[in-house]
């Protein structure tokens, strides 16, 4: 790992000064950024530790009806508060699908919206990638590529975004609260994270010392709560990325559809809101059919990257199982396998 | 860069100069304190073979930078046993053959004792293995780890039960 110098600022403004400077990285509990150090691929010259600041460890109710998260709660914490659970219980299951437990309790909210793809062509620095490398190319295009993105992607990058936590988080509408050298904003969770077009290595809006303080959900993220689930399949049943995800949240009355928020992971460069699909969903019944047109229409635009062609179907019929679940209603605890599809029977274990 | 940091390691207080920022609480514990029961696997946080309790709770210790821990709390798996009388759970590996070489174990030990105190798997031996997806056994003892984590956490809930 390349030497750097380590920083760990009193308060918002010290680390937002400290941050800055060309080369400045922030430090949270860096278990994206130092497994990216150690392997040469992130090689900041100052870490900037903001995880001794006070005042973003916090989830609170607002008055709005709203909560706002500080930046630094960590993922479990976040997934196991029961409140938060009961309320927004997609987002509780699509903290548990991802990482480990031991990542869980070291990872941090603000982190999570940040983390870096995990195109191995990115974590490689013998391969060209213009992420890692604008100009050198990317391996990827004629590599191993079937899990790469379908959706939203650009000849010189079709990496995806990885994280669970930010696709049920972008079909509740969630913002985000930045604050930088010019003071605080909120921006929409959406507009964050940047499709790859012909800068691939530019991932966010946030501009240089800007820091995460906090993530926002607005009220009517609650009325979700009683139909909402993150479905994901991965290449292995636990401990795994998503190959393709989708979130699925509905309002149901008289067996009909009043609202709908569908998110999918896995298939882009950045959490990818579906509402196209959720407007075909208004008023009408719980139907496979109506699942399909809905799935159909979410993956309209979709086109491979590569030998990926079978993520298509795949995150098709995601969003479809995604819908049904919601609609059968959110399970009392969230199961015993996270976001799984294997989780059917509750206690059984799927593959003895 | 000279940097001092305080840790309370099994129970001792142990004040040490850090010289270089980039020591992990991995490569502290098992360069500096001679602490080598803690085991550097990928030291990329993918096998848990480096677990440790921080401040009560199960982390990578190969992704956590010493720095940044300073005042933290550590327990490790020389701090589980009293004396000659082995942690529940490590009787527990032996008696149901939890290991074949042994080298995943001080990460599976600390990482149950973190899922037991975590208290979200209950006897529920498929949460037990979900929860447990973070250390991998590449002997492939991963039956005889479930049942180990299963009967202590029985155990806990009996005793729980007669204290009642």
């Amino acid at each position: 790992m390349k030497s750097f110098d380590y920083v760990k600022p009193a308060s918002i403004a010290e680390a937002i000064a400290a941050a800055r400077t060309p080369g400045a990285a922030y430090l949270a509990a860096g278990t994206n950024l130092l497994d990216l150090m150690k392997g040469g691929v992130s090689r900041p010259d100052r870490l900037v530790d903001v995880t001794h600041l006070p005042g973003l460890g916090t989830i609170e109710k607002l008055a709005d009806g709203g909560l706002r998260i500080g930046a630094l709660v960590r993922n479990a914490d976040l997934a196991h508060d029961a409140a938060f659970a009961k309320a927004y219980p997609a987002v509780a299951e699509a903290l548990l699908s991802g990482a480990s437990a031991q990542l869980r309790n070291a990872a941090t909210v603000g982190g999570n919206l940040l983390q870096r793809t995990r195109c191995a062509y990115f974590y490689d620095v013998a391969s060209a990638c213009n992420k890692r490398a604008p100009g050198s190319g990317c391996d990827a295009r004629g590599g191993a590529n079937d899990i790469h993105a379908v959706l939203g992607w650009s000849d010189g990058c079709i990496a995806t975004h990885p994280s669970d936590f930010c696709v049920p988080l972008v079909a509740l509408d969630a913002a985000v609260e930045i604050e930088g050298s010019k003071g605080r904003r909120e921006i929409r969770l959406e507009d964050m994270h940047l499709l790859p077009g012909t800068t691939p290595e530019q991932e966010t809006v946030l501009e240089p010392g800007d820091l995460i303080v906090a993530l926002k959900l607005p009220a009517e993220a609650r009325n979700f709560a009683s139909h909402a689930r993150y479905l994901k399949v991965r290449e292995r049943t636990s401990y795994a990325f998503a190959v393709a995800s989708a979130a699925a949240h509905l309002t149901l009355a008289n067996g009909r559809i009043e609202q709908a928020r569908i998110a999918l992971g896995g298939v882009a460069a950045k959490p990818w809101r579906a509402r196209e699909a959720e407007e075909l969903l208004v008023g009408r019944e719980v139907t496979d059919q109506n699942f399909r047109r809905a799935a159909d229409a979410a993956l309209a635009a979709a086109k491979p990257s590569g030998d990926n062609a079978f993520k298509i179907e795949l995150a098709r019929r995601i969003v479809v199982r995604a819908l049904a679940l919601a609609a059968a209603g959110t399970p009392e605890r969230s199961p015993a396998l996270p976001a799984s599809p294997f989780s059917i029977h509750s206690g059984a274990l799927h593959d003895a | 860069m000279h940097n001092s940091i305080s840790l309370t390691v099994n129970g001792v207080q142990h004040d040490i100069a850090l010289s270089d920022p980039r020591v992990t609480l991995l490569d502290l514990l098992r360069e500096r304190l001679h602490l080598t029961g803690t085991k550097k696997g990928c030291d990329r946080g993918q096998c848990g073979a480096c677990t440790i309790l921080v401040n009560g709770r199960r982390i990578n210790s190969c992704l956590a930078l010493a720095t940044s821990h300073d005042g933290a709390d550590i327990t490790t798996i020389e701090g589980v046993a009293r004396g000659d009388e082995l942690h529940p759970l490590q009787a527990a590996f032996i008696a149901h053959d939890g290991f074949q070489c042994g080298f995943c174990t001080p990460g599976q030990i600390m990482s149950a004792l973190g899922l037991i105190t975590e208290g979200q798997a209950g006897c529920d031996a498929e949460r037990i293995r979900e929860g447990m997806s973070g250390n991998l056994c590449r002997c492939g003892a991963y039956a005889g780890i479930t049942e180990a984590v299963l009967e202590v956490q029985q155990q806990l809930e009996a005793k729980e039960r007669r204290v009642a």
